[in-house]
């Protein structure tokens, strides 16, 4: 949050509304954008740009769980690409997809900093590491989902 | 008394477990009727001993990990509270040679205490440096800094008394510190560990920032994949409010420094710093030319430092102790210590706080123990995903900023992943362009498009190296533009990766092996 000075622009709010709308309603509704533009002070076309630049954002409502698998190298040097492939497989979809039932929305992450015990995944805001097949397996079981 | 018994609440240890293990014992202790008090401290950064637990005895805290929950009834059984042998008993904890060989200055806390205890980070030296601060004019800090020959941990290695005395003499008016929290290499976490293990030092560094250079406002920009650090900061800001390291009256002195919490939205490429000022400002990070240095028309056009995580953190030690006592770490203009960071295909992972100078096969062999698969290593990339990879016939290369640019490669953050000789260093060369292709924030063509026409390269020279005929000219020439005409490194770096790939490791790309004369 920024700090009430007069110097500080009102388009400086934008990202810290957008992080607030997503944790609401999972993601940025088409509704919400004109309403945005008139509050920060800046054209759609920059609200939709900001939006589209930051990979945070979405325009579309997401799974139910989100899983971040770390593809970077820290996490490819211990076996990342098999659990990223396994991941796919086991859901049946693509890195940025949701799961037909709109259970889980998986994501490809670059480095959650969790590189000292690799390979890493994110589910649901929290990390896990060490990871193979069984346990992601068990994870995504624990939570009743996949 | 209660036995005090330390389970970390860092976000690696909780990763492998430890909210668990930390129920199991609050679980068993209770069922045998015994006191326990249980500390969540920071992890002292020995990772493949997460979770590492820590019982105090007779005013020792021994260590046993790795703990598995179903470990606990059986360590109750050995007697742990008193010390007892077990399988996982690991000694004193400060006297494990892994963390005794190293200079912990910056890290000195590291994991000794509850993170957001304000009592703890007294008693450890905290506050120290900014009360000096606080006696100086800024100049003299400035002037401290300088001395101790701080240079930017982010990975630049810019001194950092320059930067401050820039924005020092940049005249009145209002400015700004803000840190870079955006730690997206992959291989780093030492920032992230900083933030959720001594928050207090971070913050008192930051402050000392602002009293040196006369802004009274800063911003923390911390990515959002560290939620666990977001939660610990917004707690340390509140505490630390209270007891007067932030606020309209520091310490009693009557200065003031106020500090904001800033979410990034993911973008790698927001820990470049005029991206960063740009996604604070609202906008899509775009990289701004400089000239303008952000020392002189920063974050809102105004007078800004823009420092790292860990250079921050490494001011209240400077401040407390003396630039020089600082400066007599290290080699040549490399000066202080990094906190190294040991990640990927090792045995033993974490965090090593050293001088500059130790050679990467003291951190690879003595510290990391050689791969964790037990294969022979045989490459590894040091300062993250824009940092060149290492042959093994290179790892006497001292950690040293001019010993490694000369080598053709960087420190940058201190990031040290390891690959064994399953690697495939094509691959990686690729994943190189694919990433800078994902990441680029689009404003300078060397990048935006030499990344995607990197990545198309590769991917030729993937699907022909079986022929051994492939051809490298072209590659080398698109590394060549995208290394002298991008903006930021983002594009003038990824070069280093998939050049360092290509030169050292060519018969992965189906070109001829090697010849002696670059060996050497």
């Amino acid at each position: 949050m920024h700090p009430q000075s007069s110097a500080v622009p009102a388009q400086a709010d934008l990202l810290p509304a957008l992080h607030r709308m997503q944790a609401q309603l999972g993601h940025i509704p088409e509704h919400a954008i004109a309403e945005l533009a008139r509050t920060y002070n800046v054209s759609r076309a920059e609200v939709e740009g900001v939006i589209g630049f930051y990979h945070d954002f979405r325009r579309t409502p997401p799974g139910r769980r989100r899983l971040q698998v770390c593809c970077a190298e820290s996490c490819q040097a211990m076996g990342a690409d098999a659990l990223a492939a396994h991941a796919q497989a086991r859901l049946g979809i693509a890195m940025g997809e949701t799961s037909a039932d709109g259970g889980v929305t998986l994501e490809a992450a670059y480095c959650l900093g969790n590189c000292a015990c690799s390979p890493a995944v994110m589910l649901d805001g929290r990390v896990h590491g060490r990871v193979d097949a069984g346990r992601l397996d068990a994870l995504l079981a624990e939570g009743g989902e996949a | 008394m209660n036995v005090r018994v330390f389970v970390p609440r860092d976000s690696g240890a909780a990763s492998v477990g430890a909210e668990r293990v930390c129920r199991a014992i609050e679980n068993e202790a209770a069922r045998r009727g015994l006191a326990v008090d249980v500390v969540r401290n920071g992890s002292r950064g020995l990772y493949w001993l997460e979770p590492l637990v820590e019982v105090e005895v007779a005013g020792q805290r021994i260590a046993y990990g790795p703990v598995a929950p179903g470990d606990v009834p059986g360590l109750f059984d050995a007697g742990w509270l008193d010390g007892g042998a077990h399988g996982l008993f690991q000694g004193q904890s400060e006297e494990i040679p892994y963390l005794k060989k190293q200079t912990r200055l910056s890290f000195a806390r590291m994991g000794r205490g509850d993170p957001l205890s304000f009592d703890d980070y007294r008693a450890g030296g905290g506050l120290e440096g900014l009360q000096r601060a606080l006696q100086l004019s800024p100049a003299d800090i400035v002037a401290e800094i300088d001395a101790s020959g701080l240079r930017g941990r982010g990975g630049a290695g810019f001194p950092t008394a320059i930067k401050w005395r820039t924005v020092l003499n940049a005249g009145g008016g209002q400015k700004y510190i803000v840190c870079n929290a955006d730690e997206g290499d992959s291989g780093t976490f030492s920032d992230r560990m900083l933030m959720e293990g001594d928050p207090y030092c971070l913050i008192e560094g930051m402050v000392i920032a602002g009293l040196a250079v006369g802004a009274d406002t800063g911003y923390l920009y911390l990515r959002s994949e560290y939620p666990d650090a977001w939660d610990i900061l917004e707690n340390a800001i509140v505490i630390a409010r209270r007891e007067g390291l932030l606020g309209d009256d520091l310490l009693g002195s009557g200065k003031r420094f106020e500090l904001n919490l800033f979410k990034g939205a993911g973008a790698y490429v927001c820990g470049e710093e005029t991206s960063l000022l740009e996604s604070i400002e609202g906008k899509r990070g775009l990289v701004r030319a400089k000239p303008p240095l952000p020392a002189l028309q920063g974050l809102f056009g105004l007078p800004t430092v823009v420092n790292n995580v860990i250079t921050l953190g490494s001011v209240p030690w400077i401040l407390a102790h003396g630039g020089t006592a600082y400066q007599a770490h290290g080699v040549n203009r490399s000066r202080g210590t990094l906190p190294f960071q040991l990640a990927g295909n090792l045995r033993y992972t974490g965090l090593v706080e050293a001088p500059f100078g130790v050679t990467l096969r003291e951190l690879l062999y003595d510290y990391g123990g050689g791969a964790a698969s037990g294969r022979p290593l045989r490459a590894v990339q040091v300062g993250g995903p824009l940092g060149a990879f290492v042959p093994a016939a290179d790892f006497d290369l001292p950690l040293d900023y001019e010993a490694f640019a000369a080598a053709g490669a960087s420190v940058g953050h201190g990031g040290i992943v390891a690959f064994d000789d399953t690697v495939d260093m094509a691959k990686m060369a690729r994943y190189a362009m694919h990433f800078c292709a994902v990441e680029s924030c689009g404003k300078c063509t060397p990048c935006r498009v030499g990344s995607v026409r990197g990545v198309e390269l590769l991917d030729a020279m993937l699907a022909a190296r079986s022929g051994r005929n492939n051809d490298d000219t072209l590659l080398r020439d698109l590394c060549q533009t995208m290394l002298e005409g991008s903006l930021c490194a983002m594009g003038g770096m990824t070069p280093y990766p998939v050049l360092s790939a290509l030169n050292h490791y060519p018969e992965d790309f189906g070109l001829a092996p090697k010849r002696e004369e670059k060996a050497a």
